[in-house]
């Protein structure tokens, strides 16, 4: 049996396009212009992300409020989150690093500037890494994110850069909501706090959204979940930025632990389990989906989505390289060669789409849905050790097809510091973290690990490895149907027992 | 033209001081209006002969207004700007939180 994709038009048109949680459809119902910009993105768009790399420079220490779930003092080099990182660059070495990244990886095709700090909280360090690399290396599209507060007074500047994408962290519209977020901002030289703090930070936020959206720059919301806090008013968030003509809102969890030593952290605020985030993804509805894989990358991630090549180009590295205009060039050429090579591949995999038969109607409306986990180091494939895996794509397959949920950080040994955990341990949280999914798709798997994934109920499938992921998950599922594991009477029975 | 400025009674000069538990964050730095702040190691500092405590140039020290951590800028008497409780007690300068997170290895 074949289980179309929701992509295909007959699901477009069984509901609108915007709420039915389809990735592709969605991608088409977007307008050309939009679908223009997004398409070789690889943080917006899915198809574009297996395909296209991205990096961040790390130029913009300085940051104009505090945010209850940050913490500038740690810089902790086992950590993966939004503003942590290793070594803050001067504008010069981050023009540097890029134009070596962007040699050395021609799938680069887009350079953000998003901290550790904010990027508008240090102008003339972000512009001036924009300036200079519009000149130098032209074919690479700008993005910044910014928690909002100078946005207004920036928004000239940003157009006059080039830059295309924009990312504003939005975590309420509602200044009671924001008092328990945001303890105090910098404003107009001095610091104000409390609840003023945060009407101040919301009116600029959401004038500098009008603002850009106004001049035709793409922009983006990013929100953090705190459950409790600004859980429930995320949808009314979700519904005004995009009603202001966000094209995208992407709801994050509040990563929180006390040893971060954040306001969040210290006073227990916990985040939200994967199953509150996804409900909350679906009650935001929408465009939505096509985020589903952010992952909340590093202020200095280089790499395919989902990597982070960032030892490889460290500071003393880059410097110890030569970069001269003709190298630049050469290098540029190769790029440019390698994205039409690409977009022409996803053009015709988009009208493939188009043109592939219209299975649904015959499928058999029964089967229940299976989250299933696939462990993946890029490409589309599934092609990673269960044990390399430090995170997991999941996936939600039913009788209406394939649908992409999100990725999960798997827990991670902490290089065997006596505070971290044992293996043991680790598996046994990232069991937890994979406790909704029935089956985990990955090249290879350790024996003792399978015994214990199996005995979780977490079935573990190395057969198959190299496949197309979409295709593994699918012919997955059929088989499960086909065994009879999925009817909705015996899963009520099993439920019970 | 600098001029030193010497406050009243104690005869000393206006300098503030960036001490132990700042968390070099970079954000008092670019405000500065008479660039006093350098990066520096353990921490950032403040050239005391540079300082003048933002005084007619601004309604209060701008490092002191942005500064994320409380008690690591202090005035000539040794008294904090930011003094413990005022930015919520929780990022305070000293002492380290006890789970330290950081890994060293
Ligand atoms: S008080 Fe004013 S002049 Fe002195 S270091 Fe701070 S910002 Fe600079
Ligand atoms: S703002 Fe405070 S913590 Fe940050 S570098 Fe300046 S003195 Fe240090």
């Amino acid at each position: 049996m074949t289980i179309p994709h929701l992509g295909t038009p007959v699901s477009a048109s069984g509901c609108s396009a915007g709420s039915c949680g389809s990735k592709s459809a969605q991608m088409d119902a977007l307008s050309a212009d939009t679908l223009k910009k997004v398409q070789d993105h690889p943080c917006y768009s899915e198809e574009a992300h297996h395909h296209f790399a991205r990096m961040h420079v790390a130029v913009a220490p300085a940051c104009n409020i505090q945010c209850n779930y940050c913490n500038r003092k740690y810089d902790c080099s086992n950590e993966s989150r939004p503003g942590v990182v290793s070594e803050v660059l001067t504008p010069k070495q981050a023009v540097k690093k890029t134009l070596a990244v962007a040699a050395a990886i021609p799938q680069m095709s887009v350079l953000g500037i998003a901290g550790p700090g904010d990027a508008l909280a240090n102008p003339e360090r972000t512009f001036s890494v924009f300036r200079e690399l519009q000149q130098r290396a032209p074919d690479i599209k700008l993005c910044l994110s910014t928690n909002g507060l100078m946005l207004p007074e920036y928004v000239a500047q940003i157009a006059a850069a080039n830059v295309d994408h924009v990312t504003i962290t939005i975590n309420c519209i509602d200044p009671d909501v924001g008092a328990q977020i945001y303890p105090w901002i910098f404003w107009n030289h001095r610091r104000v706090m409390g609840r003023e703090a945060a009407e101040i930070l919301i009116a600029q936020q959401q004038k500098g959204l009008e603002m850009l959206v106004a001049r035709g720059i793409l922009v983006k919301v990013n929100s953090v979940m705190i459950p409790g806090i600004n859980d429930a008013h995320l949808q009314e968030v979700s519904r005004v930025v995009r009603a202001k003509g966000a094209f995208l809102h992407n709801v994050m969890p509040l990563i929180s632990e006390a040893e971060h030593g954040t306001h969040f952290g210290l006073t227990g605020q916990r985040g939200p389990t994967p199953e509150e985030l996804q409900t909350l993804q679906d009650a935001c509805a929408g465009d939505m989906n096509m985020m589903r894989h952010c992952r909340q990358c590093r202020a200095d991630a280089v790499g395919m989505l989902g990597e982070d090549r960032g030892a490889d180009f460290t500071m003393d590295k880059v410097e110890a390289m030569e970069i001269d205009a003709q190298f630049e060039q050469a290098a540029m050429q190769r790029r440019l060669a390698l994205r039409e090579a690409i977009n022409a591949e996803l053009e015709a995999k988009r009208n493939a789409r188009h043109a592939a038969p219209v299975l649904q109607f015959h499928a058999p409306k029964r089967g229940r849905p299976v989250h299933m986990a696939v462990a993946s180091s890029g490409g589309g494939l599934i092609n990673q050790h269960f044990g390399h895996a430090k995170e997991f794509l999941i996936y939600e397959a039913s009788s209406a097809g394939v649908r992409f949920l999100g990725p999960r950080k798997a827990a991670q040994y902490c290089g065997g510091e006596s505070d971290c955990g044992e293996a043991e341990n680790t598996l046994a949280r990232t069991i937890a973290v994979l406790a909704d999914c029935e089956v985990v798709l990955c090249s290879r798997i350790g024996f003792e690990p399978w015994g214990k994934l199996e005995s979780a109920g977490i079935m573990p499938n190395g057969e198959h490895a190299m496949e197309p992921i979409e295709e593994a998950v699918t012919a997955v599922w059929s088989e499960m149907l086909k065994a009879g594991k999925l009817d909705v009477a015996a899963f009520e029975d099993q439920k019970r027992a | 033209m600098r001029t030193l400025r010497l406050s009243k009674g104690t005869g000393e000069k206006m300098a503030l001081e960036i001490v132990e538990g700042c968390v070099n964050c970079w954000a008092c730095l670019p405000l500065c209006p008479n660039e006093a702040i350098v990066e520096a190691h353990p921490h950032f500092l403040i050239e005391p002969s540079l300082c003048s405590e933002c005084v007619e140039a601004f309604a209060t020290p701008q490092c002191a207004a942005i500064c994320p951590v409380e008690g690591v800028i202090i005035d000539e008497l040794g008294q904090a700007l930011n003094p413990p409780g005022s930015l919520g007690g929780i990022i305070a300068g000293l002492p380290a939180p006890a789970a330290n997170p950081q890994v060293g290895a």
